[in-house]
């Protein structure tokens, strides 16, 4: 994806969790905050919900980037530890990332809590910023001459 | 003429397993001979690619095909098979999901020629020969030149269907002979299940159907992961339940829990269950809700998956190259295959 002036605009797939993160986006909305609209939020009942694999089904469907995003530990979680799982899962998955050759910045998992709307705007900002410098995961993912 | 159906055998990228589990159907396999015909089989019958050729399109009553997809005589193969048969079946995990030579989907295909042919210790190769595409061989007592074409490595190792549309799988590194037998008769009988299933095997995951899930409670935390080679699994306890990642949870049931029996934790080579798209996706998802930490016990959260040796190999033993992010970023094609060289 590039804008107007040809500059490439990297495509960020959001899983929210709806109790925190979630929330925090609307109320970012309503508060009349603005970020980039590089970001495609799906929302999720929990953090815990999320399963590795939709992470990998962003990145080969074309996603830079991925935020798994949630409530903070240990106690906001609305259904007590699955934030829990969350972080044992994605510290795992980042290995995954390191081994696979896939940069560490375009995976983020982050707690973001209902009312930290501005820290959700920031997370995107420098998301963005991030995957900007890195260009596009899909060529890295062709077997180029 | 016969009216019996043909059935073509091919090898791709194999070890030899998937051959071998053909045979271990032992008095079994006499009741193959008389219900069909063997068109193809170059493991064990001298027909040639010709042969093949010569057949009409969709004569061929079933292909079976083991082995990764790793070589361009590989590709052109498995095509001209699939224009000359009506089903296509992936045999083994390699065909199925690209199977062990697929974790080679995590290097160059130069560094791994490097290191095939060069810097394995029981390699001695000083005039450091690689593969080519074609070698001239000047035999001076002869006063002639001999060509041979070599067949040219693709720089990844594919999936059968990557390739071409394959109607059926089925799983295991080899399959074992009741699974093969069980999909023998499936397919010979015509009752054909819906394209793309997985037929001889189960729909439900290992732990079904082993032997100790009696024993395996309820809700399974552990702190820490073992390995079989440094601790040695009581008996009769869920493997699991000791610490021992068993791939049981996530893996297709179908083999009699085999490993199990013999006290191995499962490795997984039943592949994925319906509903799985990424076996190591989903694997890391087991691992992480079975772990014992909470965040704040990062160090040890750390600890306890470094204790994973392989951990790749440990999720993706025989699905790497069928994963959805399915080689290493950044792979290039090979520079070391040289176009002609001549000894
Ligand atoms: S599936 Fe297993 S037994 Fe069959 S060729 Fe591959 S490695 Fe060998
Ligand atoms: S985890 Fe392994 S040992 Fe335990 S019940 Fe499942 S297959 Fe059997
Ligand atoms: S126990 Fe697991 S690794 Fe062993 S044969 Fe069965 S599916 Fe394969």
């Amino acid at each position: 994806m590039s804008d107007s002036k040809g500059e490439f605009e990297p495509k960020i797939v959001v899983y929210a969790c709806n109790w925190c993160t979630y929330a925090a986006t609307d109320l970012a909305g309503t508060s009349r905050m603005s970020y980039p609209p590089n970001v495609r939020i799906i929302r999720v009942m929990c953090s815990g919900r999320v399963d590795p694999q939709f992470v990998l089904q962003a990145f080969a469907d074309g996603a830079d980037g991925v935020i798994v995003a949630g409530c903070h530990p240990p106690a906001d979680c609305h259904y007590i530890e699955g934030n829990y799982k969350a972080y044992r899962r994605f510290e795992l998955f980042r290995k995954l990332l390191e081994t696979m050759g896939i940069e560490q910045e375009r995976f983020r998992l982050e707690w973001i809590s209902a009312a930290e709307a501005s820290r959700w705007v920031q997370v995107v900002n420098e998301m963005v910023a991030q995957l900007k410098k890195l260009g596009p995961l899909k060529p890295n993912l062709e077997v180029r001459e | 003429m016969s009216e019996k159906p043909k059935v073509a055998w091919y090898w791709c990228a194999s070890c030899g397993g998937c051959e071998e589990s053909f045979v271990d159907l032992a008095e079994r396999l006499l009741k193959v001979f008389e219900a069909v015909d063997i068109v193809f089989c170059p493991v064990a019958m001298d027909f040639k690619r010709e042969d093949v050729e010569k057949l009409p399109d969709g004569s061929i009553t079933v292909a079976l095909i083991n082995g990764g997809i790793r070589l361009k005589e590989h590709e052109e193969m498995v095509k001209l098979l699939r224009k000359k048969s009506k089903i296509v079946i992936a045999y083994g995990a390699c065909s199925a999901w690209g199977g062990i030579p697929g974790l080679a989907n995590l290097y160059n295909l130069d560094e791994a020629l490097e290191r095939k042919y060069l810097e394995v210790p029981t390699i001695e190769n000083p005039k450091e020969v690689l593969p080519t595409k074609k070698i001239i061989v000047n035999i001076p007592e002869a006063k002639m030149k001999a060509e041979l074409e070599l067949p040219e490595p693709l720089p990844v190792l594919l999936p059968l269907d990557k390739v071409i549309d394959v109607d059926y799988y089925i799983p295991g590194c080899p399959p074992t002979p009741d699974v093969f037998w069980n999909a023998l008769q499936a397919l010979l009988s015509g009752n054909l299940p819906p394209k793309g299933a997985i037929v001889g095997a189960s729909n439900r995951s290992l732990c079904d159907e082993c032997s100790l899930n009696e024993t395996k409670p309820e809700k399974v935390l552990v702190k820490e992961f073992k390995r079989p080679d440094k601790a040695k699994p009581e008996p009769n306890k869920c493997l699991l339940a000791q610490g021992f990642l068993c791939m049981g949870p996530v893996t297709r049931g179908g083999c009699t829990a085999l490993c199990i029996k013999g006290n191995m934790p499962c490795t997984g080579c039943f592949g994925l269950l319906d509903g799985i798209v990424d076996y190591g996706g989903k694997a890391i998802s087991y691992f992480g809700s079975i772990l014992d930490y909470s965040p704040v016990e990062e160090k040890e959260i750390k600890k306890a998956f470094d204790g994973i040796p392989d951990w790749i190999g440990t999720i993706y033993r025989y699905s790497l190259a069928a994963s959805k992010l399915s080689h290493k970023a950044g792979i290039k094609k090979p520079k070391r295959i040289k176009e002609v060289v001549e000894i």
